[in-house]
């Protein structure tokens, strides 16, 4: 263990000057004049919401994907300190003077600088030469559209990075695996690679995919592993649980932990409480918590109790009566039993309270001892402020006919019977003799003459219901759905038995005392579950694009406009690179397989190892492009150019090796070789020159004449705006 | 993995001997069958035990038909009402028999197979199947259902036989056998009139063939190596005509060619130009041949069904002009827009309709009080509008003034024909989209303002050229506002008689449902011609046939508060479809598989994922087996690879789909999943023993877990095939029920 010390600590720097360069100028692109504009540009109006959510400890719920890009981009609020004031609420507004601009901006123009010298390591870690490396690098340098996207409060750049994080250091460390298994060295890069690809996913969804692609590759490598006779069961064996350690469970537990510091950091309630269930509301402060705390746990007979439905679509809404009847007859011709309404209100109010009465009994409040309810109990639900019971008959429902109209009993004395006992269910139970929580319980009302299921049908009632949620009895209850399920939110022990007196009580706030916390697996599991399947609904926007669009780049995205000039920053990419970017795939794919066919015929024209590297560079940017690219053809959200960049990235990794290969082994003679190099320097400075002349357009520092303007319309789907005068 | 290599060389000993095609699997445990027959015969001289053997494999096979037959056919005529889906697919059999024109999701050979079934067997095709639950009264309906149940059980047989060529075993073979005999879902979906038994059979007689050509790898391009390839063709033609479904079977028959292409690519024996031979061969079979049944299926589609029915709506209005009874049939139009044409407006998405209005405002609150603008799917008066000129309100029929025709790129107006209101658009929001703009009906007598100004446009044409009827694709622009008129489908609250929302979109994107075409065109003072010319090309009625089932399949959205089935809810057999009645009065049918067979197959999944990876590691550790278990392995990672393959393909992307889902469509996915697990458990219990060294003790535990997993399924069937055959009485959660005490999950409701 002290082997360590008997050796000198020596250092020896061994420093790339390529690197340290390409460093510098990836800075310099990315972080000149960073604080420009100084007014909200695109996306960053949807984002800074969450920062100013993050300053304020509020808690939020983002469906686009894991906090952790929210959480970087608040890390820079909170080192420029900022304080979150700030209204984000349109794009263009002029940033006001406690918002600290550059800082918020640094971190993605810091992972976009940094991706320069990365792609630069990627390559050169492919075996390929230094200057297919170091014109990877440029490429990425000149690259409009990442410079523009790195420029701003985005999450695209910090994806970008951590993709390129977790394939770089995949490649260090399978490349250290021949020399030195187990070393400090193979072990640091194999667990960065999992931490990177865990930060990938952690930023957005779209992580995943680059997270399948490692995963994939070291499968690959594993089973080549698996297949070494030379090594020993029990070395093969360590091999694989590191990997998987590394892998998978590292990655795991860092997702848990990045929603643990999510969770931890924002305790306030906010805007986004009713969407979580009653349980999750209590455990953050204010809010639900300030009503719900000090609440009586165990359900009675002779509870107050408010309802709330556990699905909540189309909105959360709570079990609601009032003194309005079911119009005789309806709209459309069919007959109702005019009988006292009972419908589901957004809203929080008086007439939502219900008491749990014994049917055997005739009081409305709890006796002591208590007589808790349980599972399988009967019971009666009274409305509290008109006093009538909840009832259920087979006369059809006002818009679902198929189900039972639910109403509040009022006795016509024309034989139709009052059907009003329901029996208790309750679904989360542990033992058949649960008894009935509030928050905690998940209940169904079982009807006992007619078996129907109370339930929120989701439609909304017309006018003579005051576009209420219809409430309905469901005869044909098929399976466990969660607009059957209710559950108590607010609760206390009934009082008084006069009615006048109980609707005094029914008005006061419920009295105050021990909160109820939630453990984290359970906060996680919810959060994460709410953010999966929350749908919100589809917006058109103007500049929304399809897949197919994004490799010709038909598409653009205006971002900001001047106020005034006719400066702005457009999300272009940088045509050449994208063509010839596209071409390399084509040309690797064809290539690939022209030699895959040979090689099965048993011509080689390769080198073995000259094969694997090629192979490999394939597998990692082909298939880091088709699967960041592919799926998207699946989505049905709405998409936009820059979902494309992640791909694009990996697509410009594949250009320079594509060239060296083509010189390397296609060109026959020394003279096709010059011939070649001089065709790249003309392609590339056109590259540069097609990138310096859409750089007003990526910085957007400097007004452009309708004249200039025009003439950067290359494609008429690109939406340059131009003012007229 | 076809076991394709090297076969050219081994091949010939073994035709000589065994003179039918033979796998080297077969060569690898042909021992172990051999040793089986033995154990049957122990005394018997080598000789006879073969033909003993034959015989009795004949008759197996015979047993294990019949079996399945009967249980397919036993209790066919009940319940005699229409049964669930039937109410579809009875229905559009009966459109086959009256050729009328109708529109479904799915492409037409099993409806067709259906009709021709009903044709045959004496049905006249004028029973309405409206609802599930009408009797069939005196309707000749069990042609059609007897034809379901024919290729049904059908079923059976081809996974006895797929099974035994793969393993070579006849009681993995067996196992499987009575796993889909005795599944009550399998028998329940096999005796309705529903596409699933017949998409089935030609899923697996796709499998069936495909195993059998590559077991012929041996003897390439001999009589049975073809007509095995030519079958896998037909049937991968059938699968796809019944469902697109079929494409996952298309997709393993093409990964399997594919693999087995590699291998002889590899084989550097072979010549370049065998090679190309063989690949040619699959070209024509797999390729060419199924592709060109494809499509006369949908010729003969197209042909029989001549007349005018429900699905015109669906289908463009150049299709329709084909159709006899409709009102485009063999009429006769002016060619050509010209002001004062009076015309009706169709957008180019399917199910949209014409553009419409009527005397009625949005009401309040709802954007401008001006008269509504929807789109409405029939025809009716209120659909006619006027094209006029934007700046004059003379009336342009008059004879003084020369014809004008419209011309792409003009500024016109449109006065709606009843009311004459201009079609008009403002910047007040959409009823129902909000980010759209309002289009209404505004002015009196045709006199508005400037909002009622619309650029019409063709798309892809340059400006200037004229306006075709039917064909020309148009576009209207606002002048004002720059948006586009389009629909976007929703259907308005009851204040908009449910017709559905205009609106003029600010975005310019190139979405079909801002496209729009002239359907009827009046205008006395231009020459009419026939329509005729204007009728589509076969292949452009097949495309936009295609066009139309994709569109019609991806609008089959679940609705948000509806319970729908889930892909996970399917292998643990967790819900079950109710095929017929609800109540304890009545003769109900419930399709649920057999949960013995289906928790078994689950397991077995587990089971063979497990197994299958240590086998596969161990060989890729280079562990040295003893030939019997190396032969076992192979089988297991050979034969069960490619039922897992299968099932994986026909299971996993139902996950993808965004349309509604249901249980049966786990169905096909289950047929590999059962044949999984009579290979697994059949490798599994070989290799239990001859882990027990003693020989006796060995064969008993072979034998004895074969005879338990047979019995125990047959039990299960006993307990449960009321659910398939029907069942009365009270429900199962009554103690008096014949189902008692077998409601195992309380998601199953019968």
């Amino acid at each position: 263990m002290l082997g360590v010390l008997k050796r000198p600590i020596v250092v020896t720097a061994d420093i790339n000057l390529n690197v340290v360069a390409l460093t510098g100028v990836g800075l310099l692109s990315r972080l000149w004049q960073l604080s420009y504009p100084r007014a909200v540009v695109f996306d960053e109006v949807y984002y800074g919401q969450y920062i100013s959510f993050y300053m304020k400890r509020i808690f939020f719920l983002d469906d686009s994907g894991p906090p952790f890009g929210h959480m970087l981009l608040a890390l820079g609020g909170y080192l420029g300190g900022f304080d979150g004031n700030f209204l984000w609420n349109r794009i263009g507004a002029e940033y006001s003077s406690n918002v600290p601009v550059w800082s918020l901006r640094l971190l993605p123009a810091l992972a976009g600088a940094l991706s320069v010298p990365m792609a630069y390591q990627i390559v050169s870690e492919l075996h390929f030469s230094h200057s297919a490396a170091t014109g990877a690098a440029l490429l990425v340098l000149i690259e409009n559209a990442l410079i523009t996207q790195s420029r701003l409060m985005l999450l695209e750049s910090l994806l970008i990075f951590f993709n390129l994080l977790a394939v770089l250091s995949y490649l260090k460390f399978f490349n250290s695996q021949k020399h030195s298994p187990f070393s400090l060295h193979w072990w640091s890069w194999l667990t960065l690679t999992g931490v990177a690809c865990s930060c990938a996913v952690g930023i957005k969804y779209m992580g995943v995919f680059t997270y399948l692609l490692v995963l994939g590759v070291a499968a690959f490598h594993a089973w080549h592993l698996i297949g070494d006779q030379t090594l020993s069961n029990g070395r093969v064996f360590s091999h694989l649980l590191a990997r998987a350690v590394a892998l998978v469970g590292v990655p795991v537990i860092l997702y848990l932990l990045l929603f643990y510091v999510h969770l931890m950091l924002l305790y306030r309630s906010g805007p986004h409480d009713q969407i979580m269930s009653s349980a999750f509301q209590a455990s953050l402060e204010g809010g639900l918590a300030r009503i719900t705390q000090g609440q009586p746990l165990e359900v009675a007979f002779g509870s107050q109790v408010t309802l709330r439905s556990v699905f909540g679509k189309p909105l959360p809404c709570w079990l609601h009566s009032h003194q309005n009847t079911y119009p005789m007859i309806y709209d459309n011709g069919r007959g109702s039993s005019h009988q006292q309404q009972v419908t589901c209100y957004p809203f929080k109010d008086v007439n939502n309270w219900w008491i749990v009465k014994d049917p055997g009994r005739h009081q409305l409040v709890v006796n002591s001892p208590l007589r808790p309810v349980r599972h399988g109990d009967v019971v009666q639900l009274v409305h509290g402020m008109t006093a009538r019971l909840l009832n259920t008959h087979d006369v059809a429902a006002p818009l679902s006919p198929h189900a039972q109209e639910v109403s509040c009993y009022i006795d016509y004395n024309i034989s139709m019977p009052a059907q009003n006992l329901w029996r208790l269910d309750i679904v989360n139970r542990e033992s058949d003799r649960d008894v009935w929580k509030t928050i905690l319980s998940e209940v169904r009302f079982v009807h006992v003459n007619t078996s129907a299921v109370l339930k929120l049908s989701g439609a909304h009632l017309p006018d003579w219901g005051f576009r209420q949620l219809e409430i309905v009895g469901e005869k044909l209850s098929r399976g466990h759905h969660g607009s059957m399920v209710w559950n108590v939110e607010e609760h206390r022990y009934g009082k008084s038995q006069e009615q006048r007196e109980r609707e005094l009580e029914l008005h006061s706030p419920t009295e105050v005392d021990i909160s109820r916390n939630l453990s984290f697996m359970a906060r996680f599991s919810e959060l994460q579950w709410r953010m999966l399947t929350l749908r919100t609904e589809d917006s058109e926007h103007r500049y929304s694009s399809t897949p197919l669009q994004w490799v010709t780049l038909d598409t653009s995205i205006a971002y900001w406009l001047h106020p005034k000039t006719s400066a702005q920053i457009h999300l272009l990419g940088n045509v050449v690179i994208w063509a010839s970017a596209s071409l390399a795939t084509a040309a690797y794919t064809l290539l690939f397989f022209w030699h895959l066919l040979r090689r099965r015929r048993n011509v080689s024209d390769l080198p073995e190892d000259a094969w694997q590297h090629w192979a490999l560079a394939g597998a990692l940017c082909i298939g880091g492009w088709a699967l960041n690219y592919l799926p998207f053809f699946l989505m049905e959200k709405t998409l936009f150019l820059y979902h494309y960049l992640p791909a694009l990235t990996f697509q410009i990794l594949l250009l320079p090796m594509v060239l060296q290969h083509v010189s390397d082994h296609l060109c026959r003679s020394q003279l096709q070789r010059s011939l070649l190099s001089a065709l790249v320097i003309a392609w590339f400075s056109t590259a540069c020159h097609v990138s310096n002349m859409l750089r007003p357009l990526t910085y957007g520092d400097r007004p452009l004449s309708p004249s200039e303007l025009q003439a950067l319309r290359w494609k008429d789907s690109w939406d340059i705006l131009i003012r007229k005068h | 993995m076809p076991p394709a290599m090297g076969g050219g060389l081994a091949g010939s000993e073994l035709r000589s001997r065994r003179g039918r095609c033979g796998s080297q699997a077969a060569r690898v445990v042909g021992r172990d069958v051999a040793a089986e027959a033995a154990a049957r015969s122990p005394k018997r001289p080598v000789r006879s035990s073969r033909r003993f053997e034959a015989a009795g494999r004949w008759a197996l096979l015979a047993l294990v038909t019949l079996v399945s037959f009967a249980t397919r056919f036993h209790r066919l005529d009940q319940p005699a009402h229409v049964c669930w889906d039937e109410t579809h697919f009875g229905k559009m059999g009966s459109y086959y028999i009256n050729r009328t024109f109708f529109f479904d999701v799915h492409p037409p050979l099993g409806k067709m197979l259906i009709g021709l079934a009903g044709y045959l067997s004496g049905y006249d095709g004028t029973f309405l199947f409206q609802k599930p639950g009408d009797k069939y009264e005196h309707h000749r309906y069990m042609g059609m259902r007897g034809f379901c149940a024919f290729l049904g059980s059908w079923l059976i047989p081809f996974a006895y036989l797929t099974v035994l060529d793969l393993s070579k075993s006849f009681p993995a073979a067996l196992l499987t056998a009575a796993l889909l005999t005795f599944d009550t879902g399998c028998l329940t979906l096999s005796q309705y009139i529903l596409l699933d038994p017949i998409l089935m059979f030609f899923i697996m007689a796709a499998m069936l063939s495909m195993v059998k050509y590559n077991s012929c790898a041996d003897r390439p391009f001999s009589a049975p190596w073809w007509s095995w390839l030519s079958l896998t063709g037909i049937s991968l033609a059938g699968a796809l005509g019944v469902k697109f479904v079929g494409l996952f079977i298309i997709l393993q028959v093409g990964l399997n060619t594919i693999s087995d292409l590699w291998h002889l690519f590899g084989d550097l024996s072979l010549s370049l130009v065998t090679v190309g031979k063989h690949l040619t061969a699959r070209i024509l079979c797999l390729i060419v041949l199924p592709l060109v049944l494809y499509v006369a299926i949908f010729a003969v589609h197209i042909t029989v069904l001549n007349k005018s029915g429900p699905g015109d709506g669906f289908f463009s209005s150049a299709f329709q002009a084909r159709l006899s009874g409709n009102n485009l049939y063999n009429a006769s139009i002016p060619e050509h827009l010209a002001y004062g044409s009076v015309v009706t407006v169709k957008n180019l998405r399917m199910a949209i309709g014409y553009l419409h209005s009527h005397r009625h405002l949005y009401p309040e609150g709802v954007g401008a009080r001006q008269q509504q603008v929807t789109t409405y799917l029939h025809k009716d008066y209120n659909n006619l509008w006027i094209i006029k000129k934007h700046n004059t309100n003379s009336d342009p029929l008059d004879p003084s003034f020369p014809v004008e025709f419209v011309r792409h790129g003009d500024i016109i107006r449109l006065e709606h024909k009843e009311t004459s209101r201009n079609l008009h658009s403002h910047y007040h929001e959409a009823p129902l989209t909000r980010k759209h703009y309002q289009v209404t009906g505004y002015g009196i007598n045709g006199t508005g303002d400037s909002n009622d100004f619309w650029r019409i446009e063709v798309v892809n044409r340059k400006f200037g050229n004229r306006i075709k009827v039917l064909r020309s694709r148009i576009r209207l622009i606002h002048l004002v506002t720059g948006c586009v008129l389009g629909s976007s489908g929703k259907v308005l609250p009851k204040w908009g008689w449910e017709q559905l929302e205009v609106t003029c979109t600010p975005y310019l994107k190139d979405t079909l449902s801002s496209i729009w075409n002239v359907e009827d065109h009046i205008n006395p003072k231009l020459p009419n011609i026939s329509l005729d010319v204007l009728q589509p090309s076969f292949p452009e009625i097949l495309l936009e046939s295609h066009m139309v089932m994709i569109r019609g399949n991806n609008g089959l959205k679940p609705k948000d508060n509806e319970f729908t089935s889930k892909p996970w809810h399917w292998p643990i057999n967790y819900q079950g479809l109710r095929f017929s009645g609800a109540n304890d009065t009545d003769f109900r049918v419930y399709l649920l598989g057999n949960p013995v067979v289906w928790w078994l197959n689950l397991v077995s999944i587990a089971l063979y994922l497990l197994s299958g990876s240590i086998a596969a590691i161990a060989m890729q550790r280079g562990a040295q087996l003893p030939a019997e278990v190396e032969g076992l392995t192979k089988i297991l990672l050979r034969g069960g690879g490619q039922l897992l393959l299968g099932w994986v393909l026909h299971y996993f992307p139902f996950f993808l789909m965004g349309r509604v889902l249901y249980f049966h469509h786990y169905f096909p996915a289950m047929l590999f999943s059962s044949m999984l697990t009579g290979v697994l458990w059949d490798t599994l219990l070989r290799l239990c023993a001859w882990g027990l060294a003693s020989s006796s003790l060995a064969r008993g535990v072979h034998a004895l877990g074969i005879l338990s997993l047979l019995l125990g399924t047959a039990y299960s069937f006993y307990l449960f095939h009321p659910l398939a055959y029907g069942m009365v009485g009270p429900l199962a959660q009554d103690p008096e029920s014949p189902m008692a005490g077998l409601r195992w999950l309380e998601s199953w409701d019968f």
